[in-house]
């Protein structure tokens, strides 16, 4: 029996597909509209700001800010069972976008992880698309 | 000051077990709790023009609850907004009785979520569906508990609240179930460990499920269900109970946002219009039905709906100030045990307004003195990401 895995993304969902290609590449693409300036993630066909969006997709730097995490403790997923204590978080990237995301490369979850710490992204490799997670920056700040 | 008297509760029903042992059915339960909820009212199956809805019965839930209950609705209503379509369907049932479309309304809910053995609160919600935002949300392996324990930790971030301050909510209520027979029964069948009143060092020292919430900062998984019964003026005045009007209503809805504070819920927009529409501020109520779901949604809530200023909730719940027996430090909270220590079916929206027409009756276990004004609030999906609020304002005679 295999081990269980992550639950992974479908790589068909009309919206955020584009997004998924993008991991194969390891971009982290967002859109942002060219008519009112509004960033939108996640992505979708439709501006959200204007009625006359105009949406072209951009790639993130990958630098990020911690807004808020939990450290989960008990889980009955298949997967997330065997990972406990991990964090969950929202992530704030440079660019605008905010996605919830784990925050990995930690020795302690529960001592090396504060609100407002400067992140950056890590990829997670799958077979048809990767995985964005986040890692404490190594950048001087 | 004229009040609305639009619409009325006149007659409510809240199933009394939390486990059914698999013996009992949703749709089996919105029934009998229709029924004794009619019954309540003085009224029988044939009043009932307008039937309001959820859909956890099942599927094209207007046609097929019609059929069931064996009703000819001129109204049916499908609101589905999780745990808060009760408010909302209570809002739409006053407004379409207003409007002349409905004459008596009915609202039921049913639900077998532990004897199903739901995972609820800490689940995966994994598997990546056909929605767009779950197919953003789902690999990172975020728990329900650990949505609402992302808000706990931003609101402590931000304002310097506490784990103590936020057990006050869990102990209040739990001293509110030890008054009610059917959350201590409730308590006994789901397998309590240690059923008594609590003390924050109870709480706090409880295990931790996902930081900073700790267990006993949790709702239970029950089973249950219930009914309300809402009449025009004219049916109202004349049925077995005294009337609970509905005096005001607002909904609203919250999604993440890029840059947004997610501290503040979908009560800071729901909550003023409730209040503006029923003429009334939040210091003259005395009851607050609050969806407690957690501890920090209470916390968050209270604060959104304007009792106090954001941020200030923690040394506003201090002291033991939610209590029922202390009337003029404001409005006493859930005062049937709520969520945390009464049940959780999953939506607790109908739990909200059945405490809350008690009370204004004067029916309640834990009866505050010469209740004339309550708030029912239910906040409906997840208070840390996409959520619906649905602000109910309720008034005796």
């Amino acid at each position: 029996m295999n081990d269980p895995v992550r639950p992974l993304p479908r790589t068909d969902e009309f919206d955020t597909q584009e997004f998924w290609a993008g991991t194969k590449e390891k971009e982290f693409r967002y859109q942002q509209c060219r008519n009112c300036d509004t960033v939108i993630f996640y992505a979708r066909r439709h501006c959200t700001g204007c009625v006359d969006g105009d949406l072209e997709w951009k790639i993130a730097s990958g630098r990020a800010t911690l807004y808020t995490y939990s450290v989960v403790r008990q889980s009955y997923h298949p997967f997330f069972r065997n990972q406990v204590p991990y964090a969950v978080a929202w992530i704030d990237l440079e660019e605008g976008p905010r996605i919830l995301s784990n925050v990995v490369g930690v020795s302690d979850p529960l001592k090396d992880i504060h609100i407002g710490m400067r992140l950056e992204l890590e990829w997670e490799e799958h077979d048809a698309l990767c995985i964005p997670l986040f890692r404490p920056s190594t950048e001087s700040s | 000051m004229s009040q609305k008297r639009d619409a009325a509760i006149v007659g409510i029903h809240e199933y009394p077990s939390r486990d059914v042992e698999g013996e009992v059915s949703p749709l089996q339960i919105k029934a009998e709790s229709a029924a004794i909820a009619l019954a309540d009212a003085g009224l029988t199956w044939s009043d009932v023009d307008a039937i309001y809805d959820a859909g956890e019965g099942g599927g094209m839930a207007g046609l097929t609850m019609a059929e069931y209950f064996g009703l000819s609705p001129r109204v049916i209503n499908t609101t589905n907004v999780g745990g808060s379509s009760y408010e909302y369907h209570a809002a739409h049932a006053s407004r379409d009785i207003k409007a002349g479309k409905a004459r008596v309304a009915l609202l039921t809910y049913g639900s077998t979520a532990h004897s199903n053995a739901r995972a609820i609160g800490v689940g995966g919600r994994g598997g990546a569906s056909m929605h767009p935002a779950e197919n953003m949300d789902a690999y990172a392996g975020m728990t329900l508990i650990a949505n609402y324990a992302m808000v706990a930790h931003r609101h402590m971030h931000e304002y310097g609240t506490t784990s103590e301050q936020l057990a006050e909510i869990s102990v209040a209520t739990r001293m509110h179930a030890m008054r009610n027979p059917e959350a201590v029964k409730a308590m006994e069948d789901l397998e309590f460990l240690d059923i008594r009143e609590t003390t924050i060092a109870d709480v706090v020292n409880s295990r931790m499920i996902a930081d900073p919430l700790h267990l006993l900062e949790c709702c239970m998984i029950s089973d249950g269900g219930g009914a309300v019964v809402i009449a025009a003026p004219e049916v109202a005045r004349n049925c077995k109970k005294p009337p609970v009007w509905i005096l005001g209503s607002g909904e609203a809805t919250k999604y993440p946002m890029n840059g947004g504070d997610i501290t503040t819920s979908a009560a800071a927009q729901s909550g003023p219009l409730a209040f503006a529409e029923a003429g009334v501020t939040p210091a003259e109520i005395d009851v607050a039905m609050i969806y407690d779901s957690f501890s920090i949604t209470v916390l968050a809530l209270l604060e959104d709906l304007g009792f106090c200023p954001k941020g200030e909730g923690g040394r506003w719940v201090e002291g033991g100030r939610l209590r029922f027996d202390r009337p003029s430090d404001g409005p006493a909270l859930n005062t049937d045990g709520g969520g945390l220590s009464s049940n959780h079916p999953g939506m607790r929206g109908i739990f909200l307004l059945l405490e809350a027409t008690r009370q204004l009756r004067g029916e309640s276990t834990a009866q505050v003195a010469d209740a004339k004004l309550a708030i029912a609030h239910g906040n409906g999906g997840m208070l840390g990401s996409r959520h619906a609020a649905g602000t109910i304002i309720l008034g005796s005679d």
